[in-house]
This record gives C-alpha cells, sequence and structure tokens, in this order.
C-alpha cells in the first residue's frame, strides 16, 4: 500500500516536472514514434529484397515485431535507467537513496520513470491486431490471458538484465560500455531466431534471452513452423522470474558494497 | 595556439585510454552485432546471388567495415555540449582563450584516435578471423578509405554538435539526441545500404548527408563503387563537410545571444 501511494507520488512528480517544458515532452514522444517507426522500415526494407525470412513472412515478422513492442514500451516506462553509473554513483545520489526507508533499486527507477514511453507500447499493440487479421490467425479469449502472461515474463527479462547491468556500477564506477551495447543486442530478439547460427541463437534464448522479448512469446499466436519456437513460449514468465531474481540479487549484493562517493 | 587544441587531442586520448577496458567488452559485443546482422543478411539473400549491386560477399564486408567505422567514428559530443550547457560551464569555457567547439572537435578527435587504435583496428583483426570478410588488396583503395573515414567522422561529429547544440533552445533535447542517432544509424546505411532502400527513398538520401558517414565509404572500400566514380563520391564528402560549417555557424551565433539573455 505504501508503495503504491509512493509510485502515485512520484508519478504526479513526474508529471509535474515535464509539463513544465511542455516541447520538450511532445518531443520526446516524436522521437520515441521515429525509432519504432525506422525500426518498421528496416523490416519493410528487407522483404522487398525477399519474400522470406528464414521461412517468416513479412506479417509475421510485423507481427512479431509489434508484440516486441508491447513489453518493450513497459519495460522503457519504469525501467529507464540509462544513465544510473553516472548520476547515482559517481555523483553520489545513491546517498540518498539509501537514506529512506523504501527499497533503493524502486526509489531509483520510480525517480526516472517515464510514461510517454507506454505510447510505444499501445502502437506495438495496434502492429500486432493488425497482422493478426491479416494473417486470419484464430483467436480465443484465452489468447488475451496469455498475451499478458508473454508480456509481463517478457518484461522481467529486460528489467533482469538491465538490473543486474546498472549494478556493475557498484563494482566499478567506470563508465563501462556495456549499456548501450547490450540495447543493440536486444534488437536481435525481434527476427526469427532460426537464421543465426547455433551459438548466436543459444545466446539469445538461455545467456541474454532476448528470444523471449520478441520472436518466442509471439510464435505462439502464429502458424507452427519447422523448428516450432512456440514450445518455448510458455517457458517466458519462468525467464522472466529466473533472470529478474538474478538482476536482483546482484543489484542487492551491490548495495551491499556500496562505500558512498563521500570523503 | 595550435599546440594548446593539440594538447586537447592528447588529453582525451589518455583519459580514454585510462578506460581501455570498457572498450573490450565493446570488440565483443559490436562482433556480436556483426555476426547477428550478416545472419540476417544471409537469410535475406537467401539463394540469391546478387541484391543491390551487392554480392554475398560484398555484404558481409560492408556489414563488418560500417560496425568497425562506427566504433571509430561514434561520440557523444552531443551529450557533452548538452550537458555543458545544463549545467551553465559552456558559459565559463566561453570566456577562455580558444574556440569552444573547435576545442569540442579536438577532442571528439582524441576520442575517435583512441577508438582507432584500441577498438576499430583490433575489432576489424578479430571480425576478420570469425566471418568470410574479403579485404581489397590495392593500396591505394586503403588509403583512399583511411581519407574518407577522416570524413566520416568529421560529418558525423558536425552533426553531434549541432544536436548538442539545440539544448540552448529546447530546455532538454534528450529527444532529440535520441533521435539523432535512430536517424544515423539507419540513413547513414550501417544497418542497410542505401542502394537497398526504396526509390523514393533513396532518393531522399541522395540529397541528406548521413550516407556520407558509413554508405559511401563502405561502399568505396568493398568495391561497389567503381574507380571511376570515388573521386566524386570523396567530393561529395568534403562538400557536406563544408555545407555543414554553416549551421552550425549560425546555431552557434544564436546560442551565444541566447545565453547572454539567460544570464540575466
Amino acid at each position: 500500500m505504501l508503495y503504491a501511494q509512493l509510485f502515485w507520488e512520484y508519478i504526479k512528480n513526474y508529471a509535474k516536472t515535464r509539463l513544465t517544458y511542455r516541447m520538450d515532452f511532445w518531443i520526446e514522444i516524436l522521437s520515441d514514434m521515429m525509432f519504432q517507426f525506422m525500426n518498421l522500415i528496416f523490416i519493410l526494407i528487407v522483404f522487398r529484397h525477399t519474400p522470406t525470412l528464414g521461412g517468416w513472412s513479412e506479417a509475421e515478422v510485423v507481427f512479431v515485431y509489434g508484440f516486441f513492442m508491447i513489453p518493450y514500451g513497459i519495460f522503457s516506462t519504469f525501467f529507464s535507467i540509462w544513465n544510473f553509473s553516472e548520476r547515482y554513483i559517481v555523483k553520489g545520489e545513491m546517498d540518498r537513496i539509501l537514506t529512506r526507508p523504501a527499497h533503493n533499486l524502486f526509489q531509483v527507477l520510480l525517480e526516472n520513470v517515464d510514461p510517454p514511453s507506454l505510447i510505444g507500447s499501445v502502437v506495438g499493440a495496434i502492429i500486432m491486431f493488425v497482422c493478426w487479421g491479416e494473417l486470419g490467425l484464430p483467436f480465443h479469449i484465452m489468447d488475451i490471458v496469455l498475451l499478458a502472461v508473454f508480456v509481463i515474463g517478457a518484461v522481467l527479462v529486460y528489467a533482469g538484465i538491465y538490473t543486474a547491468l546498472s549494478a556493475i556500477s557498484f563494482y566499478s564506477d567506470a563508465p563501462t560500455g556495456i549499456v548501450p551495447l547490450m540495447y543493440n543486442i536486444q534488437n536481435y530478439g525481434r527476427y526469427p531466431v532460426n537464421i543465426y547460427n547455433k551459438m548466436i541463437r543459444f545466446v539469445l534464448t538461455w545467456l541474454l534471452p532476448f528470444a523471449f522479448v520478441g520472436v518466442i512469446p509471439a510464435s505462439y499466436f502464429l502458424e507452427k513452423k519447422a523448428d516450432d519456437l512456440s514450445q518455448l513460449a510458455l517457458l517466458t514468465p519462468v525467464v522472466g522470474l529466473v533472470f529478474f531474481t538474478l538482476g536482483l540479487l546482484l543489484w542487492n549484493h551491490g548495495v551491499k558494497r556500496y562505500r558512498g562517493a563521500g570523503s | 595556439m595550435m599546440g594548446a587544441y593539440l594538447d586537447f587531442i592528447r588529453i582525451r586520448f589518455i583519459t580514454m585510454l585510462a578506460y581501455r577496458v570498457n572498450y573490450y567488452s565493446g570488440i565483443v559485443i559490436y562482433a556480436i552485432n556483426i555476426g547477428a546482422y550478416y545472419f540476417l543478411w544471409k537469410a535475406i539473400f537467401g539463394e540469391q546471388q546478387e541484391l543491390a549491386g551487392f554480392t554475398v560477399a560484398q555484404m558481409t564486408t560492408y556489414v563488418a567495415v560500417s560496425w568497425m567505422a562506427r566504433a571509430f567514428y561514434f561520440n557523444n559530443l552531443d551529450r557533452e555540449i548538452a550537458n555543458d550547457i545544463r549545467d551553465g560551464s559552456v558559459a565559463t569555457q566561453m570566456t577562455r582563450p580558444y574556440s569552444y567547439l573547435l576545442v569540442k572537435m579536438m577532442q571528439g578527435f582524441g576520442e575517435g584516435l583512441f577508438r582507432l587504435l584500441l577498438f576499430m583496428i583490433p575489432g576489424m583483426i578479430i571480425v576478420c578471423l570469425i566471418f568470410p570478410v574479403t579485404l581489397p588488396t590495392d593500396p591505394m583503395t586503403w588509403m583512399i578509405y583511411l581519407v574518407m573515414l577522416l570524413f566520416s567522422f568529421l560529418i558525423n561529429s558536425q552533426i553531434n554538435i549541432l544536436t548538442g547544440l539545440f539544448a540552448f533552445f529546447v530546455e532538454n533535447n534528450e529527444g532529440m539526441m535520441r533521435m539523432k542517432r535512430v536517424m544515423v544509424d539507419l540513413f547513414s546505411g550501417v544497418v542497410v545500404p542505401i542502394a537497398f532502400f526504396p526509390g523514393w527513398l533513396a532518393s531522399v538520401m541522395k540529397w541528406l548527408p548521413f550516407q556520407a558517414i558509413t554508405y559511401l565509404p563502405s561502399s568505396v572500400f568493398t568495391g561497389r563503387t567503381p574507380g571511376s566514380e570515388i573521386a566524386g563520391v570523396f567530393g561529395l564528402q568534403v562538400v557536406w563537410f563544408v555545407v555543414l560549417l554553416v549551421p552550425i555557424w549560425f546555431t552557434w551565433r544564436a546560442a551565444r545571444k541566447r545565453l547572454f539573455v539567460q544570464g540575466g
């Protein structure tokens, strides 16, 4: 209950600070939309040169992308801690966080909450449902429940990986180049993983499981393929929980090591 | 005076050197990036021998060299400038007897040198061992490519500086910086060579500076651009470098006026 109240307070604060500079607020929303739009352009360009990609049709790949956008939008809303190391470790804001009773990760996340990113999720859902009709897929009520479960699982996968990456700052205060580059890697979960070789497929499925934020759960709704990825789809919430737990453990351990930035 | 500017290059290079360990992870992840695109392109080619004038072998080389070039020319000048503006240190720097923007460019170049020696070159060697990359054998091509690569850096840095300066006019240019990064990656041809774009978009791209960052040098390097056109392509890079000086100059002038107003 306390956390819900805090959450609400943080959201109100966010609204006050952001709406002071309305122009920037709209530019950010526009840039988010552009970003998503460009990824779509890439898919559309690719399919001008090939009818299928690893046995997947254009509508299917776009469908996967639509799904991918939903958890990504939610994740970006609650986990926009790209500058964690610089702001909280180097500048010492972590000290302030640690003097308060609420869980430190919760505070850090909510201080950086970014609701406009949710628009991406809405756009993704629209793309997905348009493709759903286009592909003539059957629709059951259960699908909505499963979709929700998959989305939550995928968000947890992201959350786990990025919490772990942010926690690295507790062990080494040098800015690592990992976060921006990880950002590049996560995009490979958008494409049918069967086009990659075994090693990359393995990494994307089990080590940095970005296949679980896009192609694997989305494949559950599509026609079965030769390699039948959809068997793995139901593992999405499990993988999400495992990775989020690992990320949180690393984070908590890091916080214990944290010595403060003061003299 | 020149000596001071050279010192800026040297100091940034040494600063970067202190963080060199972080770039080893960068090499690994760039290699993974290149790998993912390599497989993506292989799947796109499928049974086809040639697409948009690229063979599979040329495409592989294009992907590898484009990403590794990005490892060199990429920098965060936009963010550095925006931070200087936001915390006000730009005002202090303006009082000093050097050109603020030129110093930024020099710092960017120091970072670029570091990235070239400790990121791009070792990265390229590793990538060549993993993937079937075919490097050109003609030393002339290498020379031309290196010069073009320098202009890639210059043009990309100019775009970064321009984006960073917008922090003077919008309270927070985070959104713009993000938009710029996406645009540069897509339109410069790192992700897709411009030859693959649909006709209307390709012709729009011909009139924008982005292609001069990756697509033009990489096309020369992979041998897709015929020898007779190389001079023209290089000329295009130079033209863009000169043209981009104009908006930077105007923005800088407007920004200084604005800073004065804000200082009230």
